[in-house]
C-alpha cells in the first residue's frame, strides 16, 4: 500500500487514477462518492482499497467514502458535505455525468463551500462505452470551471490544487480526464497530507433553496464568478508556454493527452514552434490565448473530439480582429472521431509544417487474424441464464439489454442483446416494446443496474400491467467494473457490514405478481422458471442469482480449494457441436475435426456438463 | 533515448500485470517512465495491448516502427500489433495459441503458427518460446508472465539492470511465491539467452 504508506517526497509509479485519488488525500478530502463506472473506476477503488487497508491496521480513514446507488446520488451525498464546510469528490465515467446532470446544473447556481472536485471520466473511441460524448461541453453548459490533466503527477497535483481553486471560487470543479489519463502509469512524487476535518457544521442558508427568485439572484453571481476564474486561468500554473525549437510565426494550442503526442512530434520532427499547454480549459484564459494569436501567424488547435477549444479561439480571434490562420478540425487536419494517437498527430503535424514522418517504415500484418472481441468468461453464470432461457422462448423474441458484462450476450451463438441505450434502459425499453408489438419480450439488466436505474421502469410495467419478462442477472457484484459492492452485497466500499436489500423483495414490494428466484448454474430449473414467466400473463420478474466466477474462484484460491477445470472424453464425444454451436463457451474449440476444452481459459463452472447430449465432460487431472 | 515496449496477449494473461512491474521496475531504476494500459469491458478475455515507455518520453502511446520489443503471451496477438515493429524489433512471443471465440461459432480462422512465425519474421527478430511450460515447470501456470518478462530482461534492451526488474517482482507478488517467480524469470532469461 505505497500510495498512503510511502513517505513525502518519495516517487513512486501510480495509475492516473490512483494519482486523483492520492491528490485528494494530500488535499484532506474528508467525503468521496462514485458510482463505478470505466474508465474511473480505480479511482474509486483505490479509497475504497486504502479504507479496508487501514481499518485491517486498526488505523481510521481520514475520509468517508461510498459506492452510492449512482452518480446523481453520489454528487448530491459529496455536495452535502460540502454544504456543511467539508472538502468532498465525486468522480464517475462521462455519461455518469448525464445521469447527475440534474443535480450538477443547479449545484452551479448555489455553490459549494468546502471544496468540491467532481471528475468526468471521458473515453474517446469508446474502450469501455456506450458513446463517446466530450464532456467539456458540460464545463461550458453548466459554467463550471475545468482541469485537465496530462500525466498523473499532473493528475494528483489538479486534484489537490483542485480543491482550492474550488473554494476560492466557492463553486465545484471539474476535473476532466480521459481514458489514456486515467489508465496510463508515470512516476508521482508525494507530498504531505493535509488533515482532513471529519466532521463538517450545516449552517443554515436561504440561498441553498432553490426557489425561482433564488434562482434568478444566483445565475448572475454564477457569471460573475466565471469573470473571476477567467483571471485564475490567465494565472494558472496549469497554463504555460512552452517553446520547442527557436521562435516562429507558428503556435500549437493542446491540451490534455494529446499534449504528450504533440510534445513529441514537434522534437521528432524538429519543429520550430510555441505551444499554448492548457490545463485549465474553462474558462480559457483570455490573455494568453490572445497573445498566442497575435505572436503567430498560424495557429494550429489539438484537441480530441469536439472543437472546443477551437471554436472558442476562432470567435476570439474574430471578435478581436485578430488575423491569423487556425488550422484543425474545421480545416480537416484533426478528426472529431475516436481517440488520438502518436501516428495521427505527428501525420498531421508533418504536413502541415511540411516535414517528412520520421519513423521508421511499418505495416500491419498480411494475414488475416480472427478478431478476438471481449466475451463472457467461462463459467460465467450469465451464459448459462441465456442458454436456458433460449431453450423455452419463441424465435423472435425481443432483448433488450442493459450496460455490464452481460451485453456481451450479443455475440454469437447466445445473440440475446437486441437494444440498449443506456443505464437502465432495458425495462424501459421493454415497456415500450410490450405495446408496440405481439412478440414476446424479455429484457436484461445486473443487479447494481437494478439499483442504479432500473427500478423506476418496473414501477412503470407495474401499474400500466406490460406483458414483459424483466430479467436480473444477480451475479452479487457490479462485475463489468471491477467487482464493487451495491446495495444488495453484505459489505460496502468502506468494507463495514452493509443491509443487504435483495432484488427479489424490492420487486415483490413494487407489486410485481409473478417473480422467480433461480440459480442458472441449474440449467434446467432456470429454463422452467422462464417458462412459467414467459407464460404468466403481466409483468414478471427472474431474478436469476449466482456470483460472478471470477469472485467464486478467487475465493476458492483464498480458501486453498482448486479450481477444477473439465475435458472432453474423446471416446463419447460425437461432434455434435452443442458446447460450441449453442452453448458459446469460449474455453472449447475445435482442432483437426475433434472438440477441446483450453486449460487455460476453463473456468471450472461445470455447466458444460448438463448441457453435453453426450454426457462426454469429465473433470481433467489437474497438475497446477 | 527512449525505449518502447509493447506488452499484449489475452484478458486475463497478466499482461496488465507484466506492465504494472516494468513500470514500476523503471521508477526503481530512477528512469523516467510512462505506461498505458487496457481495463473494463476490454479485458474480458479481449485482446489487450500495453504499452511501456522509457527515457526521454512524453507519450505512453507509440508510434508506428518505433516499438522496441513486443512481448506477447499468445502468437497471434503478437502480429496483430506489429505495425509497431521495425526491422530490428525483438518480438518475443509465447507459442500457446489461445482460439478466439469468433473462429469456433464466427467462421473466422486461426491461421497456422508456421504462417505467424514467417510473417512476424518478415517484419522483425522473432524469438519463441513455451512460456506456458516453463511456468509448470517453475509451479504456477499464472506465472507465464514472469517468465515472458525474463525474456524481455534477457534481450538486454531495458534501460537498468534485470536484477532491479527481478526484485521489484519480489515485492509484488506474495512472499510464499518468491521462488516461484525466481525460477519463471529465471526460466524465461535463460531461453532467451540461448537464442
Amino acid at each position: 500500500m505505497e500510495i498512503i504508506e510511502e513517505k513525502p517526497e518519495k516517487t513512486i509509479l501510480l495509475l492516473g487514477n490512483e494519482a486523483i485519488t492520492r491528490g485528494a488525500i494530500e488535499a484532506g478530502v474528508d467525503v468521496a462518492t462514485t458510482y463505478p463506472g470505466t474508465p474511473s473506476s480505480e479511482i474509486a477503488d483505490t479509497f475504497s482499497h486504502i479504507a479496508k487497508y487501514l481499518k485491517k491496521k486498526n488505523k481510521k480513514p481520514s475520509f468517508y467514502f461510498q459506492y452510492s446507488t449512482n452518480e446523481k446520488v453520489a454528487l448530491e451525498v459529496a455536495a452535502a458535505a460540502s454544504f456543511s464546510k467539508l472538502r468532498s469528490l465525486t468522480c464517475m465515467k462521462h455519461v455518469g455525468l448525464n445521469v447527475a446532470s440534474d443535480a450538477f446544473m443547479t449545484y452551479l447556481y448555489v455553490g459549494c463551500k468546502g471544496g468540491h472536485v467532481i471528475i468526468s471520466a471521458d473515453d474517446p473511441s469508446c474502450h469501455s462505452s456506450q458513446n463517446e460524448q466530450d464532456n467539456r461541453y458540460f464545463a461550458l453548459f453548466a459554467s463550471c470551471p475545468m482541469l485537465e490533466p496530462t500525466t498523473p503527477e499532473e493528475a494528483k497535483e489538479m486534484t489537490r490544487i483542485g480543491f482550492d481553486i474550488s473554494e476560492k471560487l466557492k463553486s465545484p470543479l471539474l476535473l476532466r480526464t480521459t481514458t489514456r489519463l486515467n489508465h496510463a502509469r508515470g512516476p508521482v512524487t508525494l507530498k504531505k497530507p493535509r488533515p482532513s476535518k471529519g466532521k463538517g457544521f450545516f449552517e443554515k442558508d436561504p440561498d441553498l433553496v432553490t426557489v425561482p427568485a433564488t434562482a434568478r439572484k444566483k445565475h448572475p453571481e454564477l457569471l460573475e464568478k466565471m469573470e473571476k476564474a477567467a483571471e485564475m486561468s490567465d494565472n494558472s500554473p496549469f497554463n504555460e508556454f512552452i517553446q520547442v525549437g527557436k521562435k516562429s510565426k507558428m503556435g500549437i494550442l493542446t491540451s490534455g493527452v494529446s499534449f504528450n503526442y504533440v510534445k513529441e512530434a514537434a522534437e521528432d520532427l524538429n519543429l520550430d514552434v510555441t505551444i499554448l499547454k492548457l490545463g485549465m480549459t474553462h474558462p480559457i484564459p483570455p490573455k494568453m490565448i490572445k497573445k498566442l494569436l497575435t505572436d503567430c501567424d498560424t495557429v494550429v488547435v489539438v484537441e480530441e473530439l469536439e472543437p472546443i477549444l477551437e471554436n472558442q479561439v476562432h470567435t476570439m480571434a474574430h471578435e478581436q480582429g485578430i488575423d491569423v490562420e487556425i488550422l484543425g478540425k474545421s480545416t480537416n487536419h484533426f478528426s472529431r472521431l475516436y481517440e488520438y494517437t502518436p501516428d495521427i498527430v505527428t501525420k498531421a503535424l508533418a504536413e502541415i509544417f511540411d516535414k517528412k514522418i520520421p519513423f521508421p517504415n511499418s505495416k500491419e500484418s498480411a494475414l488475416t487474424l480472427p478478431s478476438r472481441p471481449p466475451a463472457l468468461c467461462p463459467g460465467c453464470p450469465h451464459r448459462a441464464t441465456y442458454y436456458a432461457l433460449k431453450q423455452v422462448a419463441p424465435k423472435d423474441t425481443v432483448y433488450p439489454t442493459d450496460i455490464g458484462c452481460y451485453t456481451l450476450g450479443k455475440a454469437p451463438p447466445l445473440e440475446v442483446a437486441d437494444l440498449l441505450l443506456c443505464m437502465g434502459s432495458n425495462a424501459g425499453t421493454a415497456c415500450g416494446l410490450s405495446v408496440s408489438t405481439d412478440q414476446k419480450i424479455v429484457s436484461f439488466m445486473g443487479d447494481s443496474t437494478f439499483f442504479h436505474s432500473g427500478i423506476p421502469p418496473i414501477v412503470n410495467a407495474v401499474h400500466h400491467n406490460h406483458d414483459v419478462v424483466i430479467t436480473v442477472l444477480d451475479n452479487r457484484t457490479t462485475a463489468m467494473t471491477g467487482h464493487q459492492p451495491h446495495p444488495g452485497t453484505e459489505t460496502d466500499g468502506m468494507g463495514d457490514p452493509a443491509n443487504v436489500i435483495l432484488v427479489e423483495d424490492v420487486v415483490k414490494g413494487l407489486g410485481v405478481e409473478h417473480v422467480e428466484v433461480v440459480n442458472p448454474n441449474n440449467v434446467k430449473k432456470t429454463s422452467e422458471a422462464f417458462k412459467r414467466a414467459l407464460d404468466f400473463k403481466g409483468t414478471s420478474v427472474v431474478v436469476s442469482k449466482a456470483p460472478c466466477i471470477l469472485l467464486k474462484n478467487r475465493d476458492r484460491r483464498k480458501g486453498g480449494k482448486p479450481v477444477p477445470t473439465f475435458e472432453v472424453d474423446q471416446e463419447k464425444c460425437t461432434q455434435c457441436d452443442t458446447c460450441l454451436n449453442e452453448f458459446g463457451c469460449p474455453a472449447f474449440y475445435k482442432k483437426d475435426g475433434r472438440v477441446y476444452i483450453d486449460e487455460q481459459q476453463c473456468n471450472g463452472c461445470g455447466n458444460c456438463l448438463q448441457i453435453c447430449p453426450e454426457k462426454a465432460i469429465k473433470v481433467r487431472k489437474e497438475e497446477n | 533515448m527512449k525505449t518502447s515496449i509493447v506488452l499484449t496477449g489475452v484478458g486475463g494473461q497478466g499482461v496488465i500485470t507484466a506492465t504494472n512491474i516494468l513500470g514500476k521496475a523503471a521508477v526503481n531504476a530512477d528512469v523516467k517512465v510512462y505506461a498505458s494500459e487496457v481495463h473494463g469491458m476490454a479485458q474480458r478475455g479481449g485482446s489487450v495491448y500495453c504499452t511501456v515507455r522509457m527515457g526521454d518520453v512524453s507519450s505512453p502511446l507509440i508510434a508506428s516502427g518505433t516499438a522496441d520489443v513486443i512481448v506477447s503471451t499468445e502468437p497471434i496477438e503478437a502480429l496483430r500489433y506489429i505495425q509497431y515493429a521495425h526491422k530490428k524489433t525483438q518480438v518475443i512471443t509465447d507459442t500457446n495459441p489461445v482460439v478466439p471465440f469468433t473462429v469456433n461459432v464466427g467462421g473466422e480462422k486461426y491461421p497456422s503458427l508456421d504462417d505467424v512465425y514467417k510473417d512476424i519474421s518478415s517484419h522483425a527478430e522473432l524469438i519463441t518460446l513455451d512460456a506456458l511450460q516453463i511456468a509448470k515447470d517453475a509451479g504456477a501456470r499464472i506465472t507465464k508472465n514472469i517468465v515472458l518478462l525474463g525474456g524481455l530482461a534477457a534481450t538486454g534492451l531495458l534501460p537498468f539492470d534485470p536484477d532491479i526488474l527481478l526484485e521489484t517482482i519480489f515485492a509484488n507478488v506474495p512472499p510464499k511465491y518468491k521462488s516461484v517467480n525466481d525460477t519463471a524469470f529465471k526460466g524465461g532469461m535463460d531461453v532467451v539467452k540461448k537464442k
